[in-house]
């Protein structure tokens, strides 16, 4: 339940390099059995144009949880991560075709905290929009 | 409709323990695209020192918010559930979730307020074990948009 990663190495401003996690309906459906979260918005673009929106988003909690996967690939271990919010910005929207959506995520050491904590501040896009905001994980390093 | 204040501070154990098996973690990780053997391999989990198949961060999202659908579906509440988008969420852990782990939920609704047109309510859930070890809090807070119109 360690972190590969050293508090002693990693300073404030430390940037992670971003990562594309690309989406495409399979994902959506796939995420929608696996959460239990079936909201036609995310697999039904009928649906999801017939309440105003351009085309079938994914879920929110998919998104978070490509960013979350930015985090524990970086901290080397899921279990050192304790604490994680987001607020949802903007929608991802994944159109039926070969090229799907991509999502960006990259993150910044924003605050060293005592017992080998350090606070993320993740910025995770698609498109044009920023699709997170206020998007922070604190992880505990070796 | 504005969404019934009434409400706030309202309480909703989820209806029986959720078991945590390997399968469903297994099917989470595959359905976010994550190969971490942590979340497959027992052996890989025990290697890194976890007693048994790690969960990934947002795994609580699948059993969290259980009891509080029963909130949800109270007309006395006036949520209009087809108007509702995801605004923030937020996990703090006490410990991962593992495999085998049998947990209990309990939603209170903490805070409900209008923000411009919105409706937004926060649902604040403890998750626990059976045996009452604390594993983490979720913060889930739903936007119903135009509900404050």
């Amino acid at each position: 339940m360690t972190s590969t990663v050293k508090y002693d190495q990693i300073e404030v401003g430390h940037e992670i390099p971003a990562v594309d996690y690309p989406v495409h309906r399979v994902n959506l459906v796939m995420y929608a059995g696996a959460s239990g979260d079936f909201n036609p918005i995310h697999w039904n673009e009928r649906h999801a144009q017939a309440v105003g929106l351009p085309d079938v988003i994914a879920h929110g909690m998919f998104t978070m949880a490509q960013a979350g996967r930015f985090v524990t690939d970086w901290a080397g271990d899921p279990g050192a991560v304790v604490d994680y919010g987001v607020r949802f910005s903007s929608m991802v929207v994944v159109p039926d075709n070969e090229a799907g959506a991509v999502i960006s995520v990259s993150g910044v050491v924003e605050e060293k905290l005592d017992g080998n904590l350090v606070v993320l501040a993740l910025t995770a896009r698609s498109g044009d929009a920023r699709v997170l905001s206020r998007a922070r994980a604190t992880v505990r390093l070796a | 409709m504005a969404l019934n204040r009434d409400y706030i501070g309202r309480t909703y154990p989820a209806p029986a323990p959720y078991e945590v098996s390997r399968v469903k973690i297994r099917e989470f990780a595959a359905a976010i695209g994550d190969q971490n053997p942590i979340y497959r391999d027992p052996e890989a989990a025990r290697a890194a020192g976890h007693p048994d198949v790690v969960a990934p961060p947002t795994f609580p999202i699948v059993f969290s918010l259980s009891g509080a659908g029963e909130a949800f579906a109270d007309p006395e509440l006036g949520l209009d559930y087809s108007m509702v988008v995801h605004g923030m969420q937020r996990f703090e852990y006490a410990r991962p979730v593992y495999a085998g782990d049998e947990l209990l939920c309990t939603s209170t609704i903490s805070e409900i307020r209008s923000v411009g047109r919105n409706e937004m309510l926060t649902i604040k859930s403890d998750v626990t074990t059976v045996a009452g070890e604390p594993v983490c809090t979720t913060y889930n807070t739903l936007v119903e948009r135009g509900g404050a119109a």
